[in-house]
């Protein structure tokens, strides 16, 4: 067991709202007319198609493979006939277009045939390319892959599992940690395994008891049962609920002690930090050969059927809402939490990996946000940020457009969740000031990046015209020296035939 | 022992001899290569070696500055923004651009149409940043990671197969809005 909790600075006591949703067990939904699995579900790089219109694939059948060494896997959520490969809306704030796959359901639901890896004997770099392949990615939300993340080779101390989904509204992990506490200690397991970590540390927050007892019983099981895991132990630990605890700083500063600086990652102090869904799905993938297909969508606000449902990857956001009855009044849809999430700008959005919680969104139930009053810098904002950072300067900054100013107090520490803005006596939607600076500031700095190679390659374009110039000049030079040269030999060899006898004629050959 | 006033006079002699031997040293050891003024110009400039501004680069336009013989407002692409940062580091009046310049354009690379590309390497000869490759007699093509959308490959392509298309929108480079504040309704 752990000694004693840490604490982390700021945070807030939202509403948690966890009620609504986490009554019901985890449901099974209708397949829709078709599906649209976008092919860049991860956040760093995408994957190439592999399959034609027309083709028939079978559920869990890789339809993309991972496009270069960091990207994922995407399979087939379904069996069916892949009908289209066009640009569908992504699920992403600004509603852009990105390339899917569209695949027509037959209804059958016919997996492909299971390939489990032999845990006992499958090598380190076998078990993560089995990650990579499977297409799994972080699933807290920030969809980081997987098995870049394993496979970084930094000395790990401890494994943290982040169960404690702080977030309100959400309850996707506790639902998942209830009901399938078993596969997602074992996939812990894994994990603690390919990393070479010595403990593993579950993080519940505790308005979640049933999850801590299914969990804790799951790991107490494992512990009694598999002598495999070389004496590394898991703990079940109960953590304080506060939002955000479930932000991976914060997280592993409760649990650890470990304060992560800016610009270094938990792994450089020996921990790694993954979500409890994540855990699951490389269980999935490694036990029982099946790769990220589906995954288990919270959907909650004003809607008839609350609840979690296990949602093949690709399925729409708007039939997903239809299936739960929307209420009238609904005036906007959010993916992911109150806190962090962002408004759908298009409903035929699919779900992906990274989309944990949809919430129908009502004037009754989120009211609009009271006009922006001016900011009288009472430091509210900077008592509640967990990452240390004081908001009320990065919004003068920001606001102002002193880009410049924004990154010397260190805006890119934000974490963007949302604490300022919900304790802002003023009522200024902070962190949309930080996404316009930040967006704005990532820019400039590629637009700078631009310049400087444009200069770089001008200036050597410059000097290469200057020195084919100089060159094309030598060769000139030396040509006409030779020239010169064989004329004034000629010359003379002419002066002296007319001093000497002309040699005798060649006889005829 | 000298009079006061060769004492006076010695000791103002070497110091100015030993002042004027570290200022000699300085003017040869550390003497600063180029105007550094002009790679301070250069690092507001673009970059995109267009030669609108009637220079053919982004660096002669910053030399032409420096040496006080061109004004402050003739970068096209650098707008009226970039024409503001010059007039402050050189601490000249701000000049908006010529009326009729100002194009703010959205950032756009050339294209080779390469069904009609003759392979003439014209254009290749035209581009500041070597961003387009190809032979005499083969097809061309941009690279359009390097291409800085100066537009100078148009004017030489005898077959009008070059057109400058705009960069796509993805999640990469969509920038989030400036907040948009309501209205308060007073009455």
């Amino acid at each position: 067991m752990i000694a004693r909790l840490f604490s982390f600075r700021g945070g807030i006591r939202p509403d948690s709202h966890k009620k609504e949703s986490s009554g019901a067990p985890i449901r099974p939904v209708p397949l829709p007319a078709r599906l649209v699995v976008p092919l860049i579900q991860s956040s760093r790089g995408g994957a190439r198609p592999i399959v034609t219109v027309g083709d028939k694939v079978l559920k869990g059948q890789c339809i993309g493979e991972a496009e270069g060494k960091t990207g994922t896997a995407i399979h087939a959520p379904t069996s069916g006939t892949v009908s289209e490969i066009g640009r569908y809306p992504m699920a992403h704030p600004s509603g852009l277009e990105s390339p899917a796959i569209v695949i027509t359901p037959d209804g059958e639901e016919r997996w492909i045939a299971h390939e489990p890896l032999d845990l006992a004997t499958a090598s380190r770099d076998e078990l993560i390319l089995r990650i990579q392949a499977s297409g799994i990615v972080g699933m807290g939300g920030a969809t980081f892959p997987s098995h870049i993340k394993i496979g970084k080779d930094s000395t790990i101390e401890t494994l943290v599992i982040n169960g404690a989904e702080c977030e309100p509204w959400i309850t996707c992990d506790d639902r998942l940690m209830r009901e399938r506490a078993a596969d997602v200690v074992r996939g812990a397991m894994i994990l603690r395994r390919l990393n070479g970590a010595r403990r593993v540390l579950v993080g519940i927050e505790d308005n979640k008891p049933e999850a801590i007892a299914a969990m804790s019983a799951a790991a107490r099981a494992r512990m009694d049962t598999e002598d495999a895991d070389g004496g590394a132990r898991i703990d079940i630990v109960t953590v304080p609920t506060r939002y955000p605890a479930g932000g991976e700083r914060q997280l592993v500063r409760v649990l650890t002690g470990i304060e992560i600086p800016a610009n270094r990652i938990a792994g450089d102090f020996g921990v790694q930090c993954f979500n409890a869904g994540t855990a699951h799905a490389v269980c999935r993938a490694l036990v029982h050969g099946e790769a990220m297909v589906a995954r288990i969508v919270t959907v909650t606000g004003d809607v008839e059927r609350p609840g979690n449902y296990e949602v093949p990857l690709g399925f729409p956001v708007a039939d997903l809402l239809a299936l739960c009855g929307v209420r009238p009044g609904v005036d906007r849809v959010l993916m992911g939490g109150p806190m962090m999430g962002f408004t759908l700008p298009k409903l035929d959005a699919p779900i992906t990996k990274g989309s944990n919680c949809i919430i129908a969104a009502s004037p009754g139930l989120f009211p609009p946000a009271p006009p922006e009053q001016p900011c009288i810098r009472c430091g509210r904002c900077a008592r509640a940020c967990p990452a240390g950072i004081q908001p009320f300067d990065l919004y003068w900054f920001s606001r102002s457009r002193n880009f410049d100013k924004a990154g010397e107090y260190h805006i890119f520490d934000c974490i963007e969740c949302g604490c300022c803005a919900y304790v802002c006596p003023a009522h200024i939607p902070l962190v949309d000031y930080f996404r316009f600076a930040k967006s704005e500031i990532r820019a400039r700095d590629e637009e700078r990046r631009a310049a400087s190679q444009a200069r770089a390659r001008f200036e050597f374009h410059t000097f290469r015209l200057e020195r084919e110039k100089a060159e094309k000049a030598a060769r000139l030079a030396a040509k006409a020296a030779e020239t010169r040269a064989s004329l004034s030999a000629a010359a003379k060899a002419d002066a002296a035939e007319q001093n000497v006898a002309p040699p005798p004629p060649k006889p005829p050959t | 022992m000298l009079p006061p006033i060769l004492t006076a006079l010695l000791i103002m002699t070497g110091i100015a001899l030993a002042l004027g031997a570290a200022l000699g040293y300085a003017a040869v050891h550390f003497k600063v290569e180029g105007n550094p003024l002009v790679e301070q110009i250069d690092a507001i400039l673009p970059q995109t070696q267009c030669g609108q501004c009637g220079y053919p680069g982004c660096k002669p336009y910053a030399e032409a500055i420096a040496s006080g013989e061109a004004e402050t407002n003739l970068c096209t692409p650098g707008g009226d923004d970039g024409a503001r940062t010059l007039a402050e580091l050189l601490g000249r009046e701000f000049k908006p651009l010529a009326a009729g310049a100002v194009v703010e354009k959205p950032k756009a690379v050339a294209l080779i149409d390469e069904a009609s590309c003759i392979g003439c390497t014209l254009c290749i000869q035209a581009c500041p940043v070597d961003a387009i490759v190809g032979a005499a007699r083969q097809m061309h093509t941009v690279v359009s990671k390097l291409c800085t959308g100066c537009e100078l490959c148009l004017p030489p392509c005898p077959v009008d197969c070059i057109a400058l298309v705009e960069e796509p929108r993805t999640p990469q480079n969509w920038k989030w809005k400036y907040p948009a504040t309501g209205l308060r309704v007073v009455a």
